[in-house]
């Protein structure tokens, strides 16, 4: 009786996590078939290439969050930390562009990566020497990177020399062989965090630590380490979006990235990842980024609902998204 | 339009006259105090507004040396409550010049300090109870969407399609948007959508691309804020569209500014929605004790078009908005 349950129980488990594996991206398949169905102009080449660039700072933030959330942590600084790091990034290339021309831009990108990582090490630290929740700790930096860009431009926005702007714009508008650069980014980014996370002795201990902190304790695992290098990963993983970001509009605002970390965690667990620790899918969180912006981007392309509504139809999409995955992965 | 701000501008010059004379026959020591509480720099305008007010402290209490004034900044409606509580226990305050966070929360604290004997100036958004001021600033919100569409209606000779950015759903965004809706709808220009971006600039731009991939041709934009009109703008470009011959924004911040002086074909114009409005009322104020001059009323800011000639006027170089 008992080796007949012992039989049957990894089959079972192996079908489970195919099946949750798979769902954000049948979910993905269900919507862009929906956009494809409101609007001709959805599946446009330009219109297509549009979102999923758009979607890379969500889906590069989402792979370092993937390693804070597998972990069983949550940083709920990125918004406002991508915003600061931004910051810091402009007044960098801003100082160095007399002197270093468009040098000023790879290591202005170099101080930001730098700036970036620090700033995951301090939130990491905090969580694991100080001993303190994550969701607090964070929530505490949040308010504090936000208040640092505010008072870096006054209130008003802090925009990049514009000898730098023609040399540096072709980061986010341009494109490889009709690949825009961002979803190169987006993908070499995603393909390191999977290797990371799925091939590596590191990787392994971040899911183990996130299932059960105690018991990774006990076989020798230093559970604190783990947990602060997930935070850094998460500090690069900003400052790589914050790179691709400056590109874009060239200026940082007090309301750059606010309100990103929930898009982030969003993402994240939409793909698969629990929120409580223990199971991660970098590509479902890729996918789970792109469903957000096409989500958003129908919404526009339909006519269907009222401006005022839009907000509510993106919430019940999200939570039906759920629901599926929950009701498929249960069986 | 134009007699109103004449009118404003010879007001303000005789209460300033008014005042000088009456400051220099009183004593030199600190007879009147005037606390000021506005809204943190959150954002570009209200980042204008703690610009602004720092600047006009500075020059009253140069021109007034009996006056003294003191700006609080607050970060949420709360704060500003208890910056209300503190300014009143720490101060025999004179006058108040506030631009409330909310209209309901603030009220009642308000009435709290006007009961005390405080000269009450409310700046921008008014109070659930009109009868607490003493003297009311605003600019006018309606103007700025029924200018910019007037505008609009004679530059396209009354017939196009046009796309509409919203900012965040408040008592502001509803009312510019109604007057220019309002004058749009005597034409027979067709808005062809009009949604949210939050006054946020990504959004804008996110916003404008999809609206640039549904709609094959565009004649204007109206971004109804100069912030996220520069989202919008970056939006244009890339998708390289020929056909948007305008886009408008709104409020007058310094870039914008910027284009409308160096005659940019595409943005000729911007509409005031000026934070430097709390260093009118921080004048009137400073008035109606220095100068003996009356100030008890309300006063509203029009929103005249700023084009290339007269653009100098509303250019704060030094400003963060």
């Amino acid at each position: 009786m008992s080796s007949a349950e012992i039989a049957t129980l990894p089959e079972s488990e192996g079908f489970r996590i195919r099946w949750g594996d798979l769902a954000p991206f049948i979910a993905l398949g269900v919507i862009i078939l929906l956009g494809t169905m409101i609007n001709s102009n959805f599946m446009s080449a330009n219109n297509m290439l549009n979102v999923i660039t758009r979607s890379a700072f969500i889906a590069i933030i989402g792979v370092g969050a993937t390693f804070v959330i597998a972990t069983g942590g949550l940083d709920l600084s990125i918004g406002s930390m991508l915003a600061f790091v931004v910051g810091i990034m402009i007044m960098a290339m801003n100082a160095l562009a007399p002197s270093l021309g468009p040098w000023a831009i790879p290591v202005g990108a170099l101080v930001a990566l730098v700036v970036g990582s620090l700033c995951g090490l301090m939130n990491g630290l905090i969580v694991t020497v100080g001993r303190i929740e994550p969701f607090i700790v964070t929530l505490g930096t949040m308010g504090i990177f936000r208040a640092l860009i505010t008072y870096m431009t006054d209130g008003g926005s802090l925009s990049i020399d514009r000898s730098l702007r023609a040399a540096y714009r072709p980061l986010y508008f341009g494109d490889f062989l009709g690949v825009p650069y961002p979803v190169i980014i987006t993908l070499v980014i995603a393909l390191l965090g999977a290797f990371i996370l799925y091939r590596t002795k590191y990787g392994r201990r971040v899911t183990a630590v996130g299932s059960n902190a105690d018991v990774a304790r006990f076989s020798g695992v230093h559970v604190g380490g783990v947990r602060t290098m997930a935070f850094v990963i998460q500090g690069f993983c900003v400052a790589v979006a914050a790179i691709c970001y400056v590109p874009r509009l060239g200026a940082a605002t007090p309301t750059t990235g606010q309100l990103w970390e929930l898009q982030v965690i969003t993402a994240v667990v939409i793909g698969g990842t629990l929120l409580r620790g223990g199971k991660a899918h970098i590509w479902g969180t890729v996918a789970g980024a792109l469903i957000l912006e096409v989500i958003a981007n129908v919404m526009v392309l339909s006519d269907m609902v009222s401006e005022y509504l839009v907000a509510a139809v993106q919430g019940a999409i999200i939570i039906i998204a759920m629901l599926a995955h929950r009701f498929t992965s249960s069986r | 339009m134009e007699l109103r701000t004449k009118g404003a501008a010879l007001l303000s010059a005789a209460a300033i006259a008014g005042a000088l004379t009456g400051a220099a026959a009183q004593a030199q020591d600190k007879d009147f105090t005037i606390a000021v509480s506005i809204p943190a720099a959150t954002h570009g305008w209200t980042g204008g507004v703690v610009y602004h007010a720092q600047e006009a402290e500075k020059q009253l209490e140069a021109a007034y040396p009996n006056i003294d004034v003191i700006v609080s900044t607050a970060s949420s409606a709360t704060a500003q409550v208890a910056s209300l509580e503190d300014l009143s226990a720490t101060n025999e305050l004179d006058a108040l010049v506030i631009l409330p966070f909310t209209s309901e929360e603030l009220t009642g604290p308000v009435e709290q300090v006007a009961s005390n004997g405080t000269f009450i100036t409310v700046v921008d958004r008014g109070l659930s109870d009109p009868s607490i001021q003493d003297l009311y600033v605003a600019g006018d919100n309606i103007a700025v969407g029924a200018n910019t569409a007037k505008w609009l209606v004679e530059k396209l000779g009354g017939t196009g399609e046009i796309v509409v950015l919203r900012g965040i759903p408040t008592v502001i965004d509803d009312e510019r948007i109604k007057g220019f809706q309002d004058v749009i709808d005597q034409s027979d220009i067709k808005i062809l959508d009009i949604q949210y971006a939050n006054w946020n600039q990504d959004e804008a731009f996110t916003l404008m691309q999809d609206y640039l991939g549904k709609y094959p041709n565009i004649d204007a934009v109206w971004a109804n804020d100069d912030d996220m009109l520069l989202g919008v703008i970056e939006a244009v470009d890339q998708a390289g569209r020929e056909d948007v011959q305008y886009m408008l924004g709104g409020n007058g911040m310094k870039q914008v500014i910027e284009m409308v002086k160096a005659g940019d074909e595409r943005t000729p114009i911007s509409t005031p929605y000026p934070p430097s409005m709390i260093a009118s009322a921080m004048y009137m104020t400073a008035a109606q004790f220095a100068g003996q001059a009356p100030m008890r009323g309300s006063f509203k800011l029009d929103a005249p078009l700023i084009t290339p000639e007269n653009a100098d006027q509303f250019y704060f170089p030094d400003s963060p908005f």
